[in-house]
């Protein structure tokens, strides 16, 4: 039960973030993209920020081993950089540059109303659907 | 290149990012999980029973979020200019993508760095580098 509050309140925390960078703006995203244009730097910055208070909680898990729940925690265990992970990160990438949407910033459009994350989100489940059925087919082959 | 410095808000990014930052914290040394949308969307297609709720949990924060800063403030500018056709292609890639690339923005670009992961790295690397060139073919070449 703890663990679902957590995870509400992480995600609240998330979207407020992804809202105050402006990551959940499609076109401040599309012109952080576009280096030949006229290049808004501004999205660097919120990686910059991101991945510095990633690092020490990172570092910190590291060092626990454990929550301060005391459950395990959960890390990537893949270290393998193969064709999966290439192709799916190009085409993901396409994707992004398409709409200047990625997954996270996605749902916070859902989250105001807005019929174009709507559609973009519904198609975003559809084709992870799509690739769940077709590892299921693939492993029982 | 020229750079616009009159969308350049690099106070608000990174404070925004910091804000990202605390999320992803909480989550993984709270509840032991990696802050992924991604993985945490996708995850729920695999109907693991017990694996459920947080999901569908951390999902609900990010739908909730523009509600409650709505509460103290208005909404920042959201602007989109593509058509829903487009919008249904780039959602159906992005939702492929990054199931078979195991990570998106977050999972590789935060977390993924964060923890100085090799295949985070070369994923990240490949998805800016395949969106910067879209948008240079859309905006550039082609429109």
């Amino acid at each position: 039960m703890i663990t679902i509050l957590i995870a509400l309140l992480s995600g609240l925390v998330f979207g407020i973030g992804l809202i105050l960078s402006q990551m959940a703006n499609p076109a401040k995203v599309l012109s952080f993209l576009d280096i030949t244009g006229s290049w808004d730097p501004s999205l660097a910055f919120v990686m910059l920020g991101a991945i510095s208070i990633g690092m020490l909680a990172f570092t910190l898990a590291r060092r626990r081993g454990q929550t301060y729940q005391g459950s395990p925690i959960q890390l990537p265990t893949s270290r393998v950089i193969d064709k999966r992970l290439v192709l799916g990160s190009l085409a993901f990438g396409i994707g992004w540059g398409l709409a200047g949407i990625c997954p996270g910033p996605g749902l916070v459009l859902v989250g105001t109303g807005s019929l174009h994350g709507m559609v973009f989100v519904a198609a975003m489940l559809l084709g992870m659907a799509i690739f769940e059925l077709l590892e299921r087919y693939r492993a029982r082959k | 290149m020229t750079i616009d410095w009159t969308h350049f808000t690099p106070g608000l990014a990174l404070a925004g990012g910091m804000v990202i930052g605390i999320a992803t914290a909480l989550l993984l040394l709270l509840a032991g999980r990696i802050a992924g949308i991604s993985g945490i969307v996708g995850g729920l297609f695999k109907l693991h029973k017990g694996d459920m709720g947080w999901r569908i949990a951390f999902i609900t924060g990010l739908i909730l979020a523009p509600w409650l800063w709505q509460l103290f403030n208005k909404l920042p500018p959201i602007q989109i200019d593509t058509s829903y056709a487009v919008l249904a292609i780039a959602g159906l890639i992005v939702g492929l993508g990054t199931r078979y690339g195991s990570g998106c923005t977050s999972g590789h670009g935060v977390c993924g760095l964060s923890r100085m992961s090799p295949r985070s790295a070369v994923a990240t690397l490949t998805f800016m580098s395949t969106g910067v060139v879209t948008v240079y073919l859309i905006r550039h070449l082609l429109g």
